[in-house]
Formats: structure tokens, C-alpha cells, sequence
């Protein structure tokens, strides 16, 4: 699992060698993690085209012969005709921030924030087609589709991570109106982008949830002595003769920008969440699911 | 003595740097730890608020400036107890008490006396080493250069009694206007003329004493009192304190010296002395040679005991019935009360008084025997016997040895005896003659008032001068002796009790029966009861306390022996006489210990040498570590430690934890893996190639036996004598090589458990091709050596009808890798006989503990894990029968000790069958 921790691109010898090694275990550990959680398609609680039993109703003119369930018509005097209730899929689009911040893991341990990010995208999208939705991906052109092929082109796209800016912002290409969305970001980035992204979504009537991956080492700052940060690209740094007396500060200016997002949820309609890599992805899944089902409900 | 110095000290100056090295490192900041992190954005434009806190903490501060003041104090070269500059130049004499109180300490006291002469042979001073108990012939000391008494030191031995101080002080004084420096060693003791001596050293030059500080216990001469032996332990000093034990050693019934009581003791507390007692059987007590205190090595912590610790057995036969009232009119009654006191009584039928084998016998007034009787006792005082007999009117009536002589009467008697000094008769009644040199009661006094009436009177013989060993004034004798065999036949020729004569009732009678030792002298001889004889010495000691033959000493006479101090002539040991053995020991019984005392004025050293100690290494290496611990804190303060830090904790506690629980399960493992199945062991000889070859040679034997036999063993385990348990393997391979280690006490105390709880050495010397016809090899000494210490029961070459040769295979020949030698076990018992019909004979029970011979089976038996043979064994198609008949051997061997004598036993098996069938 630690040589997965981190999908940097120098690792990457070449995009294909990626996809054969990379996606199995992806897939492996989304699946594992998705078979935590079972979920029936949503149902609209009328008569319609879907799989599940409905109702039956007495046959009136104009039924088709095709729909007169015999069975249940022996046994009375009238005929009857087998509805099943309506079902309709749902759009998720997930958004996934893949810039090089994204690739920070504080402790061999521990997952980098890409790989979780990754993990619970692609639990989503099994999830999601299991239940029969579709899905996509928001940095694609593509619209989202359902079924197993899907999960497998959604994989490739995920593991194409060779973005080189510092924090990635969510910049949705598709999103189809009354859809769902998920974006899985550390949010460190610049927040008028995250505001921009947002509003535009609620004009699309698109709901969803704001899901913050965070390393643990973002979040207590266990630093001390002096040191010299630097961005991961190296593009910006910082030097300190006493890491351990910025802390308080640090701490208090992360907080500050997670009570923006919050808020800036809210105002949208939409949710947000912090995660920590060192936690279980479970409970993040398990949110992130109740969260859009909620939406939609 | 003592304190600290320093090689340069002038580097010490270097510690003035520290204060201004503390301020550098201050003010110098630690460089910068470069970090990435994604969180950077959100600590952009915050301010550090204190431009001072960087810097190192004050305890790293504080490791580093001690690191720096270890080394420099390291480089400075600090000596703990420099050796100090000589005081005095001149001759030195070094005087050593050499007494058995010294012997407690000796190495320490030569120890310290080879750095005071190495000392004085770096000045350059002549040195004169005299013992005190062996003055020099000259009147001076000889001076000599220090490297000659370095020499010799090693050779001085204390002497067994204690220096003539008063001699010494004259002999120091009588030289020729002598000046010397003086060293003496003193043991401690206070002695006459000590303080004598000590005026005198100081009259000559500087007097420096030098007295150990260890503890001195001595033990007096053991007495028997109250049928407990007594022995008076005391110590020097009411503060030398321990548990004490102390041994009693004699010979066992094989005539081999043990250990035959033990019994510990303590000092009460303000107490010097302790009587400690032994409650023995008479068996035992007869036994003991000697009293030792456990750990105490010289000649004091050592009593002999002589006959007065010996209680003779002596059997007590009267003629007539006891008539009750008369007590003292029986003929036994003063022999009782002689001899009780000393002697253990026997008062029983001479029918049960014979099995019994009493030292004496005393026949009161007994005439004839029955033949029987006759020629038991004859026998008896044949094997070294006493019979003492006491004449009385049945003897006198009686015809016994009136023609011719009977063995159990020294002389002829005349019919009737004589009276004289009667109311019947004239004449007064005789007094004794003053006894004659021959005599055994040569030297006794004889009181006056001791007279005879009636006697038996002897035969006129040629014989009877040289039998008569007391007599009469008149010259009739009193009491003949006459020697059979080893025994002899003494006869006194008055009666037992008082009616023919005072004899019983005086203290002579006593005295002569205890020169006839019928008894044993119930205290300390004095000088008139050793008087006329030579006492020649039989064992002596030495100042350790170590007994030695005394081979060609002179004797001294009874008074030397009994009064004069202990020296040169007169070392404490067993002095034999005719008849019995008298015990002089170091401490007489009323000797007590005490502690010499000095004036104020003398300098009064401990025999502890401080040795100077190199304190440099200890310093730099201090200075290292802490450089290291420096260099760990460093890396632990920027947090590069962080990751490691867990792992490190858990490989050092995994570290700590490590040792014991390693040593506690192997033995579990050891005890686990010998026993869940049969596993055959080899002696771990320190010699890799060798061990190898033991344990392919086993593993070998063991693939054998699992084809071959129901027993199929384990892979086999090498043991350690030293460490491992022996009692789970029923069989141990020892070969034996010539640098193997010779195994501890303990290991051989576990050998000779693991031999009499039925396990099976085989011995194996491997050199049976170089060691035919007797030839000794190296291996073959070794193997004595190494074989000495062991319970080995007597041995003989493999009989034909050896169990060995028939538990799973017939075989007679044993060969290994070499095909000679014969090869031994326990021998047979020698009542094993051949029974008519049975092949065999009806061998010893049980397995025999050793197999010794030198075949080298191992190399033959030894396979690799494929059952492939290691090693070739002989030449073409005969080697191979060779090493099959060799792994025919090792299967009788496993046999026969897992089976024993069951093959044996199948002699019986016609007739058992036979009573079967009925």
C-alpha cells in the first residue's frame, strides 16, 4: 500500500504502466470499501418503468394484452395488469482536485491525500452504479453514464493526475442540471474559485457536498525548531526560527477556512465535511452517500 | 595511598574555555530543517514572535560543554591512587609473622609485599625478607637486590605455629649496629614479645605494621562429653561475623575420606567463642580424623582428633551370676567404673558379644570356654583383638592351662594360686615393683597403698620374663601379655574386684588399662602420662591447614610433646606411641584468640593494595557517549527522530527483555525437546569439527534405528556439561578430544547423578588406530584426566555373553571408524556363574553406565541428512561391512540401555515356557 501512498507523476513511467498497475488495486480497495454500504435505487413511489413491484390494478380499455398479469387474473373474475413503480437514475458528478498539494502524505503510513481522495471517488462511482445512477467526472467532457464500463474509464481518468499547480481549484466542465456533485479537494486553495464553482452549480440546480481531505500533519501542525517550509512544487516557501509558536496561528487561520466553506456551503445548499487520511475512509463514504441521497430526496 | 593526580596537568587550564564555548553555542542558531508542506499557504505572512528562542535548549547546551570537560579531563590523564614518591631510602627489611593466623590471607600479605619490594627495587634499595617463625642463621639480615626476593616470594610458605617474638627481638638487636627501614607484617595475633620486637624494629629504623582485616575463626582440640564431641570454635575479633560451617571428614567404610558430619554455626553476638557440638552414633564419631570450618584455609581452622574422641567397644563377661545387693563384690564392678566414662560397654553373653566384634573383651574370672566359644574368640583375637582377662577363684580352681599352654592365656598357671599376707597366712601382702622399660606401663607412678593378697601364680617358662609386663616385689608376676595373631591375650592375675587385691580401688588401674588401650585417655594428656615414650609424628600439618605425611620427622619425647609450645621440631599433627595416637593441634584447649594491640606511635596499614587506575579511558569515553547522546538529541529536537524513535524503544526494550527470557526457555526448550521423544545427546566438546562429527554420527545411528527398530529418535541435541540438564537423554556420546575443557565440580557432580540414575556414558578416545598394545596417546590421558572425577563402577573388557553383544544383533566385535581396542563396561559380578544349560551367565542387573573405547563410532555411524555415509570407513567392500557391523553396535548400544537386561533375562525363557506347559 506505501508504494501507492504517493501517485506523483516522476513515479509515472508511463500512462499505460499506470493504468495496469494503479487501477486494480483502485478498483480493489473502491469496491472493498463501496461493499461496506448497500443502497437500493431511489424509487419515486408511483407507477412507472422500473424493475421493482409496483401494484396491480384491474385491466381497464386500452391496456396492451402484453400487460395483463395472468396469474394473479386466474384467480379472480377480472383481469389484472402488474405495475411496477417508476424509477428514474440519478446524475453524480464528482469533482476531484489532483493538484500537487493533493499529494502530501505527513507519515509512510498514512495515504497521501490524492489516494484517499481517489479512494472515495471511486467507492462513490461503484456505489453509484450499483444503483443503477451514472456518474462522471467533472474535469471531463464527457456526460455521466452509468454501468461497469463506466467505472473502469472513470478509473483511468482518475489515476491521470499530472497536474502541476500547487492547489487545484474545481473547475466543472459538465454538469448537468438537477444532478448531484461530490468535490474532494484539501480546499487550501484560492476560495473565490471554490465560491465561483459553487454558485454556479446552485444556478444549475446541482446540490451536493464539499468533502475537505486533510493530512493530519495539516491539521496539529506537529512542527518545531526552525524550519523552512515549502510549498510542494516548491513555488512558494516560508522559514520560521520557531515553527512550534506559529501553531496557535496556523491552527486558527485553518479553522477560519473551514468555517468560510461551511458557509459558504450552506448559502449554496450544499454540505461540507473535513477527512483525515489517518482515519477510516468508511464513515467518510458513509457521509458522503446520506449526504447526496439527502439532497435528492 | 589514595586520591587523584593528573598526567598534564597543566591541560586542566582548557576548562577555563567551557563558559566562553557555552556563550558561542548560544548564540549560534541550529540550521534550518528544509520542510514541504501543502499548509504553507496558510502560514504565509505570519511573524516569528521571538528572535531568541531558537536557539538550543539549556540541557543540550549543558551536554555538550560536559562532553567537551570529559575530554579534556580525559586528555589531562587523571590517575586515581597515583603511586606515591618513596620517603626513605636505605636497606628495607620486610618481616612476615609467617605464623598459620597469616595463612588466612597469604596471598594478599605476598601481594602486598611484591609492590613494597618492587617499590624499593625502583629506588634502588637492598631488601631482606625474613619469616619470623624461621629466623635466618645469620644474626643480621640479608640484604639483596629486590628482584632476587621477587623471585622467591612465591615460594614462602607460613609455617603451621607461631614466630618466638621474644627470640626475634634479641635476634634483631644482636646485629652489628644494624639501621634498616622495617615492614612488618604482623597476623594479628596477640603473642608474647611483641611489643619487644616492636621497640626493637624502631630502635633500628621506621616501623610500618601492616594486618589484615580478614576474619580469623580457629577451632580448639574436639573432647567427647556427655556422648557429644565438643569442638570450641572462637574468632579473633568480636565483629568477624558470617555463617559458619564446620566439617567433620574421616574415612568412609571403603577407607575413602568424606565429609561425614556438617553442622553450621554462628557466633552470639559480643561472644568470641561457641562450643559446637555434634550428636554422632558411635559408628560415625570413631570415624572422624578431623574437624575442619568450611572456607578456612589454615592450620588453626583445622582439629585432629586422636584416640580420646575414639570410644572403644568393649565387651564385658563375668563368671558368676550377679547376686543382687553386692554390688561392689561383683567382679565387674570397677571395671565399670573405669571404663564407662571412656569406653562404650557391652554387658552381653559372650555368644552375642563375638558377631558384635568389640575392640576389647574382658573376661572376669572366666576359666573355660566352650570350644566353640574357644575358637571364635581365638579368631577374633586373631584379627587384632584384645582380650584382657582377670583371674579369681575359678580360674585358680580350674585345670586350664596347667600342662600345657592355652592360647588364650599368656602363661601356665599353677594349680591354687597363692595368698599372702592373709589371716591364714605369713608374710605381708606384696606391693608392686617399679615397672621396667619394656613395660607398657612404663612411666605410671605406683601408689603405695596398692597391694596383693591372693594371686594366680605362673608357670616358671622360658617365656615368662619377656611376657611379664608387671610384676611383683618378690618378682611373681602380676600381669602377662602374650601376642596372637594381631591381637594379643593379657591377663591379670588378681581379680577383677577389690577381694585379692586394692589394685581396683586405686587410680593406677585406670591408668594401666588405658596403656593396655583398653580405654582412651578422657582428656589432654599431661606430661607424666606421655612420659617414656617417642611419639613419632604420623600426619602434620602445614600453615594451610593442609595435612601431609609426615615421612621422616623425628620423634619427640611424651614431656616435649605435651608441653612444649609448637615449632619448628614440634609441628601440630598426630603423634603415634605402642599403642595409640595423641593429636597435637595449633590451639591447645585453653588457648584463646586475641588481637595484638599496638601503641599509638606505630603506623598500622591494611594489606589492600590501590592500585593506580587509569581514569583517561573512562573520561573520553564519557565525552564520547555524551557526544552521541548529543547528536540523538539533536536529530530527536528536529523532529527526524520522530519515526524512529517508536522502533528504537521497542528494539531496546525488545533488547532488555531479551537475555533472561532466551536462558529461561532454553532450558524449557531443552527440557521439551529431550523428552517428547527419545533423543540421544553428544558431549559438546568446544571443538566444532568434533561436535559435527557427533551429531551426523548420531543423527546417523538414529536413521538406522528408525529402519531397523521400534526406536526411532529424535534429531539428537549436543549438550553442554556446564548448563544443560543430563537426565533426559538416555544415552550420551562423549568423544574425547585433548583441548576439551575439563568440566566444573557441578558438571561432574550432574555426570555422576546422571550415571547412577541409570543414563549411558559412551567415551569415545578415537584413537584406536595409533593406541594398540597399550601405547598411551593424548587422547588416552586426556581421557583419564577427564574420566577421573566420575563415579565409575569397576570395569572389564566386553564378555562374550555381554548383554551387549546379543540386544539386537550377535555380535563380538565393536568396531567404529577404527576396528581394535577393546572396548569396556561394568565388569560383571564376580558371583556370576555359569549355570548348567544356560549359555550365559546370569549377568548384573541393569545397564552398564560407561562404555569406554576408542573406535570412533561416531565417524562411522555419521550419515548427512540423506542417510548418505560422511566419512570412508576401511577399504572396498570390507569397510563397508565394518561401518555395518559398527551401526549393528550403535543399535545393541540404544538397546541395551533403553531395554537393559531384557535380553538377559531370555535365558529363563525355557524354563519359563517349560512351567508354562504344565
Amino acid at each position: 500500500m506505501s508504494e501507492h501512498s504517493l501517485h506523483t507523476p516522476e513515479s509515472l513511467r508511463s500512462r499505460s504502466e499506470e493504468i495496469t498497475t494503479g487501477l486494480p488495486p483502485l478498483l480493489a480497495e473502491a469496491e472493498h470499501l463501496a461493499a461496506t454500504i448497500l443502497l437500493g435505487e431511489h424509487g419515486r413511489k408511483r407507477a412507472g418503468t422500473g424493475d421493482e413491484f409496483w401494484q396491480y390494478r384491474q385491466a381497464e380499455a386500452g391496456d396492451p394484452l402484453r400487460a395483463i398479469d395472468w396469474r394473479r387474473s386466474a384467480r379472480a373474475d377480472t383481469d389484472f395488469v402488474r405495475q411496477t413503480e417508476w424509477q428514474a437514475a440519478q446524475s453524480i458528478m464528482i469533482g476531484l482536485d489532483n493538484g500537487q498539494s493533493m499529494t502530501y502524505s505527513g507519515g509512510d503510513q498514512r495515504p497521501s491525500k490524492l489516494r484517499r481522495a481517489q479512494t472515495l471517488a471511486m467507492a462513490l462511482a461503484i456505489l453509484a452504479v450499483r444503483g443503477g445512477e451514472r456518474v462522471g467526472l467533472t474535469h471531463l467532457g464527457e456526460p455521466p453514464r452509468g454501468g461497469e464500463a463506466q467505472l473502469i474509464r472513470m478509473a483511468a481518468a482518475l489515476m491521470d493526475s499530472s497536474e502541476t499547480v500547487d492547489y487545484g481549484a474545481p473547475a466543472p466542465q459538465v454538469m448537468p442540471a438537477g444532478s448531484r456533485a461530490v468535490f474532494l479537494s484539501d480546499f487550501l486553495g484560492p476560495l473565490d474559485q471554490i465560491e465561483k464553482a459553487l454558485g454556479q452549480a446552485a444556478d444549475r440546480g446541482v446540490r451536493g457536498a464539499l468533502v475537505q481531505v486533510l493530512d493530519p500533519d495539516e491539521h496539529s501542525f506537529p512542527f518545531d525548531g526552525r524550519t523552512y517550509f515549502e510549498s510542494m512544487s516548491g513555488a512558494l516557501n516560508f522559514e520560521t526560527l520557531k515553527a512550534s509558536a506559529l501553531r496557535g496561528a496556523y491552527q486558527a487561520r485553518l479553522a477560519k477556512r473551514q468555517a468560510l466553506l461551511k458557509d459558504m456551503a450552506r448559502n449554496t445548499g450544499w454540505r461540507f465535511q473535513y477527512h483525515m487520511t489517518d482515519g477510516p475512509a468508511e464513515p467518510a463514504l458513509m457521509w458522503i452517500y446520506h449526504s447526496i441521497e439527502k439532497g435528492g430526496a | 595511598m589514595g586520591g587523584l593526580g593528573f598526567s598534564f596537568p597543566l591541560l586542566l587550564l582548557a576548562l577555563f574555555v567551557l563558559p566562553i564555548l557555552w556563550w558561542l553555542l548560544r548564540a549560534v542558531p541550529p540550521a534550518p530543517l528544509r520542510r514541504r508542506f501543502p499548509g504553507i499557504i496558510l502560514l504565509l505572512g505570519l511573524k516569528d514572535e521571538d528572535s531568541q528562542s531558537d536557539t538550543s535548549p539549556w540541557w543540550l547546551l549543558l551536554l555538550r560543554v560536559l562532553a567537551v570537560a570529559g575530554a579534556i579531563i580525559g586528555f589531562a590523564g587523571p590517575i586515581l591512587n597515583p603511586a606515591p614518591e618513596a620517603e626513605n631510602d636505605g636497606p628495607l627489611l620486610i618481616a612476615m609473622d609467617a605464623s598459620w593466623a597469616s595463612a588466612r590471607d597469604w596471598q594478599a600479605r605476598l601481594d602486598r609485599a611484591r609492590l613494597l619490594i618492587a617499590d624499593a627495587g625502583r629506588d634502588g634499595r637492598a631488601v631482606a625478607l625474613v619469616q619470623l617463625t624461621d629466623l635466618p642463621p645469620t644474626t643480621e639480615p640479608q640484604f639483596q637486590s629486590a628482584n632476587r626476593w621477587l623471585a622467591r616470594l612465591d615460594n614462602l610458605e607460613p609455617a603451621p605455629f607461631g614466630p618466638d617474638l621474644v627470640v626475634a627481638a634479641e635476634w634483631v638487636l644482636a646485629g652489628d649496629d644494624p639501621a634498616y627501614q622495617t615492614y612488618w607484617f604482623s597476623d594479628g595475633l596477640a603473642r608474647t614479645g611483641r611489643n619487644d620486637l616492636q621497640n626493637a624494629f624502631e630502635t633500628v629504623g621506621a616501623l610500618t605494621v601492616f594486618e589484615g582485616e580478614s576474619p580469623l575463626f580457629t577451632l580448639g582440640p574436639p573432647r567427647y562429653d556427655a556422648g557429644e564431641v565438643i569442638v570450641l570454635a572462637q574468632r579473633l575479633h568480636e565483629f568477624d561475623a558470617g555463617d559458619l560451617t564446620m566439617l567433620a571428614f574421616g574415612l568412609d567404610p571403603a577407607g575413602i575420606e568424606r565429609e561425614l558430619a556438617r553442622a553450621p554455626f554462628a557466633f552470639d553476638a559480643g561472644e568470641t567463642t561457641i562450643d559446637v557440638s555434634f550428636d554422632l552414633p558411635a559408628e560415625l564419631r570413631n570415624r572422624i580424623s578431623r574437624f575442619e570450618i568450611l572456607g578456612n584455609r589454615h592450620a588453626g581452622a583445622v582439629a585432629l582428633t586422636d584416640d580420646s574422641l575414639q570410644r572403644r567397644e568393649i565387651g564385658l563377661v563375668a563368671g558368676s551370676a550377679e547376686r543382687e545387693g553386692q554390688a561392689l563384690l561383683t567382679p565387674l564392678h570397677y571395671l565399670r567404673q573405669a571404663l564407662a566414662p571412656t569406653a562404650d560397654l557391652l554387658e552381653v553373653p559372650l555368644a552375642d558379644l563375638l558377631p558384635a566384634n568389640p575392640d576389647v573383651i574382658i573376661l572376669a574370672d572366666i576359666a573355660r570356654l566352650s570350644p566353640e566359644e574357644d575358637a571364635a574368640m581365638q579368631d577374633w583375637v586373631d584379627r587384632g583383638g584384645l582380650l584382657v582377662r582377670f583371674a579369681g577363684p575359678r580360674l585358680a580352681g580350674s585345670d586350664l592351662a596347667r600342662a600345657a599352654e592355652d592360647p588364650l592365656l599368656p602363661v601356665r598357671l599353677r594349680e591354687g594360686g597363692r595368698t599372702v599376707g592373709g589371716t591364714m597366712s605369713w608374710g605381708e601382702p606384696k606391693a608392686l615393683r617399679p615397672f621396667d622399660e619394656t613395660s607398657p606401663f612404663f612411666g605410671l607412678e605406683i601408689p603405695e597403698d596398692v597391694l596383693v593378697e591372693s594371686q594366680v601364680l605362673a608357670q616358671p617358662d622360658p617365656s615368662l620374663p619377656e611376657r611379664t609386663i608387671a610384676a611383683l616385689a618378690d618378682g611373681t608376676p602380676l600381669v602377662t601379655r602374650v601376642r596372637l595373631g594381631q591381637g594379643q591375650v593379657v591377663l591379670f592375675h588378681v581379680t577383677a574386684n577389690a577381694e585379692w587385691s586394692s589394685l581396683p580401688l586405686s587410680g593406677l588401674f585406670v591408668q594401666m588399662l588405658e596403656r593396655l588401650a583398653v580405654s582412651t585417655r578422657p582428656i589432654t594428656p599431661d606430661a607424666a602420662d606421655l612420659e617414656g615414650f617417642t611419639w613419632v609424628p604420623d600426619v602434620v600439618l602445614d600453615g594451610f591447614g593442609t595435612r601431609r605425611d609426615a615421612e621422616a620427622l623425628p620423634g619427640v619425647t611424651g614431656a616435649e610433646l605435651a608441653n612444649d609450645p609448637l615449632s619448628e621440631r614440634l609441628l601440630p599433627g598426630l603423634y603415634a606411641g605402642s599403642d595409640r595416637r595423641v593429636a597435637r593441634n595449633v590451639l591447645t584447649a585453653e588457648d584463646r584468640l586475641a588481637a595484638a594491640t599496638w601503641p599509638s606511635g606505630v603506623t598500622v596499614e591494611g594489606l589492600r593494595i590501590a592500585a593506580p587506575v587509569n581514569l583517561a579511558p573512562y573520561f573520553l569515553m564519557l565525552a564520547f557517549i555524551l557526544l552521541l547522546v548529543d547528536s540523538l538529541a539533536v536529530l530527536w529536537l528536529s523532529g527526524r527522530l520522530r519515526n524512529i524513535s517508536k522502533g528504537a524503544a521497542i528494539f531496546i526494550a525488545a533488547l532488555l527483555a531479551q537475555p533472561a527470557e532466551a536462558q529461561q526457555s532454553d532450558d524449557d526448550l531443552l527440557a521439551l525437546l529431550a523428552t517428547s521423544e527419545i533423543t540421544l545427546g553428544y558431549v559438546i566438546t568446544g571443538d566444532a569439527e568434533l561436535d559435527e562429527i557427533s551429531r551426523a554420527g548420531l543423527y546417523g545411528l538414529g536413521l538406522s534405528l528408525t529402519q531397523r527398530t521400534s526406536v526411532e529418535p529424535a534429531t539428537p541435541i549436543g549438550v553442554d556439561l556446564e548448563r544443560d540438564e543430563l537426565v533426559f537423554f538416555p544415552l550420551i556420546y562423549w568423544p574425547i578430544s585433548v583441548d576439551q575443557a575439563t568440566p566444573s565440580d557441578a558438571a561432574y557432580a550432574r555426570l555422576n547423578a546422571y550415571l547412577r540414575g541409570g543414563g549411558m556414558l559412551v567415551m569415545d578416545t578415537r584413537d584406536a588406530d595409533i593406541a594398540q598394545f597399550g601405547a598411551t596417546t593424548p587422547n588416552l590421558r586426556r581421557f583419564r584426566e577427564l574420566a577421573a572425577p566420575l563415579d565409575v563402577p569397576p570395569l572389564e573388557p566386553i564378555p562374550e555373553d555381554h548383554v551387549l553383544t546379543r540386544a539386537f544383533y550377535l555380535l563380538q566385535v565393536f568396531p567404529g571408524r577404527h576396528s581394535g581396542r577393546t572396548v569396556w563396561v561394568e565388569a560383571a559380578p564376580p558371583d556370576a556363574e555359569i549355570v548348567e544349560g544356560m549359555p550365559f551367565r546370569n549377568l548384573n542387573d541393569g545397564v552398564t553406565p560407561v562404555v569406554i573405547g576408542g573406535n570412533d563410532w561416531a565417524a562411522a555411524w555419521a550419515t548427512d541428512e540423506f542417510g548418505r555415509p560422511i566419512y570412508p570407513i576401511g577399504r572396498g567392500y570390507t569397510g563397508e561391512r565394518q561401518r555395518e557391523i559398527a551401526v549393528r553396535f550403535g543399535v545393541n548400544l540404544v538397546m541395551h540401555v533403553l531395554s537393559g537386561n531384557y535380553k538377559s533375562d531370555q535365558v529363563h525363557v525355557p524354563a519359563l515356557l517349560d512351567r508354562l506347559g504344565q
